[in-house]
């Protein structure tokens, strides 16, 4: 409820700007795709949002340092920050979604099974399985093996898991006031949120040059690397947030007793982490 | 209960707080067009919104005239077949993505921070940037049409593989605009739900906001969670056509069907994220113009709550024809009828206030109530098309071009009429025109059932949808529905008209502008001042 001294901020460029550069990006992606240039476009588009979110939340970091932000607003970021969160499960929702689907239905369907198995007219010796080896079609390739879950992945599920035990330390430190052991907690879930990465991108290296599996590869490898890849594009979004947040401690920033910048990247962190859990049960072991 | 008024003290608080405002932060806006590119006014913002939606309204007009145009008779005149497509395609998008979703978002920015007495939206920056995502967006989307091969031209639903395989090359582009344009509403809803849990005047309960800010705050729910299921499904498309994965081919163990799938998870509860704001509107108008309390309030939150819930369990009633398992034609079949049910709850609740009333027919008013006689006949429909078997002969034709134009037009876009009327005393302090208004709305009524009624009858004789030729016996129907959207997109004009007279002058407002109405926005003075409630007002319940 309103307390009477809400900051509302003045006029910002950041917005438009922000939309401009998103606009340029998009144009530049889009020639990329359909024309073949415009790498450089798109380019330009992206450092320009780059640009613009550090000078907004330069910004927001600057108001709030100076203390114009009562309890109210911080209030108005935490709703934000949770709905925000709520958006990006039913972003991945679609994707898991999109797998029960084909697992549950659409392959079966297609090796006959059910009223609708008419679709097995088209490819009659077409078998369903999963994890889809031979689609239906053999003009389309599919994987040749698929990864055992019991090792890289089996290896990544440890290191998020940690990370987020090592990122919950980090947040009890900074509440008690020990702000180093804060650091040193935070630097190390920051450096497990790299090995993650850098361990993807080994399997993702595996995944093409060994395994056959590819975005091409039939249903299996389309519904692997949407999930796998936003997964691993928000771990590194993550990353970067918490290199950010590790800079701020650094610098002195966040009260022991309020601190939501610190407490939303915690809350994204370990959004990013249940995702990875359900990834890895439905598309590594089951 | 509407909540009743603190007799005066609002007011007091915001003037005073204007002539300090300096000491609130706010240095002097800049001067010209930077002012409204750099704005974090919710007011001003509301206005870009309004504008915004107004001029694609437009735009979306012109193309559906062009469809029009060509279906006026049997035989191919003006447009080839291929443009066509394009045509209807633009229309659907841009009416819905551009037009009906950003003039809510419009009225939501204005009024909800006015109805419950919050100085501004939660997140002020990020609101100007939610709208300058927009332009951006239709900018990108309407260039297309311009673009090698043309632009997108499956129809709005989009479905794959015509919209995969069989596309133009613009494609990529119509995926990325729709990209920002989601991105644009999810944060503009973020934005609407932090200010509605959070900045609520002391005092004021859930149970207390107006019905207006109640189904805008489940709106945004719907939006915060079914837009991004858009956005995944798009993504999936763009994957497919540019690096060849399989989701929605089946020679690859994918599906097409699955694209419907996801497409009306998303696209049924945009249905409703279209008509809840507008139920808002004309909760509020027919209390004031009947000057008796909403009968009642309670049901009211609790249906738009169900129909809320309800629309993420009957997507599939727009796939019965798809092949789909018996069982499942039979759970869509029933929970889309059970969604009838709250939804006839609303419209008695309409009706039964009105009884004894002592009702005046203003402008707004004469919207509303056109509102909830056209609207149930587009529900009507709806429930006839909700019989799977039914919809076996219905599916595709005009019927369901009727049903959806009945629940839009004179549903969602007469709702945005109504509300506009009946704030614009508030936003700038004089009274529309009333002689312009009501000659506005009686040729708009007029127009959008001689534009649609016919549909219904093209349909059960059989005429598919999206088609610009037709069998001879179509004739008469088709002739009447053209003459008819002329004709009400020419009128549309008045509106115009009405809304730059009524910002040039006219009679005063005073700040309670319309006798009967109840909520916080009257307590403060017309045209609103650029800050309002900057100190909180008290609010007080009406006693009840
Ligand atoms: C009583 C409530 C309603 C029921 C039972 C209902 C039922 C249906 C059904 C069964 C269809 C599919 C018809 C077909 O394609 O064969 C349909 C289509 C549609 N409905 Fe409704 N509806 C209702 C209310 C609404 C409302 C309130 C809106 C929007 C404001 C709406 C917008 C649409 C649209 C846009 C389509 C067509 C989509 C397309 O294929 O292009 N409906 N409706
Ligand atoms: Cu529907």
């Amino acid at each position: 409820m309103s307390g009477g001294s809400y900051y509302v901020p003045a006029t910002s460029r950041w917005p438009i700007l922000g939309s401009l550069a998103l606009g340029v990006m998009m144009v530049g992606t889009g020639m990329k795709l359909v024309y073949d240039t415009g790498l450089p476009v798109a380019f330009v588009g992206l450092i320009g949002v780059i640009a613009v979110m550090g000078l907004w939340f330069r910004d927001v970091v600057i108001e709030s340092q100076g203390g114009l932000y009562d309890a109210q607003m911080d209030r108005s970021f935490r709703w934000g920050m949770g709905w925000f969160i709520f958006s990006e499960v039913m972003f991945f929702a679609a994707f898991f979604g999109a797998l029960f689907y084909v697992r549950m239905f659409a392959v079966p369907w297609l090796g006959g099974e059910g009223a609708k198995g008419v679709s097995g007219l088209l490819w009659p010796d077409f078998v369903a399985h999963w994890p889809l080896l031979n689609p239906p079609d053999a003009a389309v390739a599919g994987p040749q093996q698929v990864f055992s879950p019991w090792q890289l992945p089996l290896v990544n599920t440890l290191i998020l898991i940690t990370s987020s035990i090592t990122l919950t330390i980090a947040h009890e430190a900074l509440k008690e006031g020990y702000r180093k052991t804060c650091r040193n907690w935070l630097a190390g879930t920051v450096l497990l949120g790299i090995c993650f990465i850098f361990i993807q991108g080994v399997e993702y290296y595996e995944a093409y040059a060994h395994y056959g599996i590819t975005l091409e590869a039939g249903i299996f490898g389309a519904t692997f690397f949407i999930l796998t890849g936003f997964h691993g594009v928000h771990v590194i979004v993550g990353t970067l947030i918490l290199a950010v947040i590790l800079m701020r401690i650094h610098k002195g920033h966040f009260a022991h007793e309020n601190h939501f910048g610190f407490e939303a990247s915690c809350w994204y962190w370990h959004f990013v982490d249940v995702v990875w859990v359900g990834l890895f049960i439905f598309v590594y072991v089951l | 209960m509407a909540p009743k008024l603190p007799p005066q003290p609002p007011l007091q608080h915001s003037t005073t707080a204007v002539a300090d405002g300096q000491a609130h932060g706010h240095a002097a806006p800049p001067k010209g067009i930077l002012r409204w590119l750099l704005t974090t006014n919710h007011k001003e913002i509301g206005s870009l919104y309004l504008i915004f939606s107004l001029i694609m309204f437009f735009i979306g007009g012109i193309f559906a005239l062009v469809v029009r145009a060509e279906l006026f008779q049997p035989g191919l005149q003006l447009v080839n077949p291929e443009f066509f497509n394009q045509m209807t395609t633009m229309h659907g998008l841009i009416m819905v993505f551009a037009a009906v979703m950003p003039a809510f978002t419009g009225l939501a920015n204005w009024m909800i921070p006015l109805q419950i007495g919050a100085p501004d939206m939660a997140l002020p920056r990020l609101n100007n940037f939610s709208f300058w995502l927009l332009p951006v967006a239709f900018t990108l989307l309407l260039s297309t049409l311009l673009m090698p091969g043309g632009g997108p031209n499956f129809g709005w639903t989009f479905y794959a593989p015509l919209s995969t395989t069989y596309a133009p090359p613009s494609t990529t582009f119509f995926i990325l605009a729709l990209h920002i344009a989601g991105i644009s509403s999810i944060l503009g809803a973020i934005n609407i739900v932090a200010t509605i849990l959070n900045m609520r005047a002391p005092g004021m309960r859930l149970m207390d906001m107006p019905l207006f800010v109640w189904t805008w705050l489940i709106t945004a729910f719907l939006l915060i969670a079914v837009m991004p299921v858009l956005a995944g499904v798009i993504t999936m498309m763009l994957m497919d056509i540019n690096f060849g994965t399989s989701f929605f081919d089946a020679a690859g163990g994918g599906d097409p069907v699955l694209f419907q799938h996801l497409f009306w998870f998303f696209g049924h509860p945009e249905v409703y994220i279209m008509i809840l704001p507008a139920f808002g509107i004309v909760s509020a108008i027919i209390p004031t113009f009947a000057r008796k309390p909403l009968f009642g309030y309670a049901s009211m939150v609790y249906a738009v709550a169900a129909i809320a819930l309800l629309s993420f369990l009957v997507w599939a009633h727009h796939m019965f024809v798809v092949g789909l398992p018996l069982a499942a034609e039979l759970f869509f079949m029933y929970t889309t009828m059970l969604i009838a049910v709250p939804t006839g709850v609303k419209v008695f609740n309409w009706v039964t206030t009105l009884f004894r009333g002592s009702i005046s027919f203003e402008s707004p008013m004469l919207f509303a109530l056109a509102f909830v006689v056209l609207f149930t006949i587009g529900g009507f429909s709806g429930l006839m098309l909700a019989i799977a078997p039914a919809d076996f002969q219905y599916h595709d034709t005009y019927f369901v071009v009727a049903h959806f134009h009945y629940v839009l037009v004179p549903g969602a876009i007469f709702a945005i009429m109504a509300g506009v009327y009946y704030w614009l005393p508030k936003w700038t302090g004089h009274y529309p025109n009333e002689r312009l208004a009501q000659w506005h709305f009686w040729f708009s009524v007029i127009g959008v059932n001689l534009t649609f009624f016919p549909m219904h009858f093209a349909g059960l004789a059989g005429m598919p949808r999206r088609i610009p030729d037709y069998a001879l016996q179509f004739a008469d129907f088709n002739f009447v529905s053209s003459v008819g959207a002329f004709f009400f997109g020419t009128s549309q004009l008045l509106f115009v008209l009405v809304i730059v007279l009524c910002v040039r002058g006219g009679k005063k407002a005073p700040a309670k502008a319309w006798e009967g109405a109840v909520d916080l926005e009257w307590t403060v003075p017309s045209p609103a001042p650029l800050h309002t409630f900057e100190t909180p007002p008290v609010f007080q319940r009406a006693s009840h």
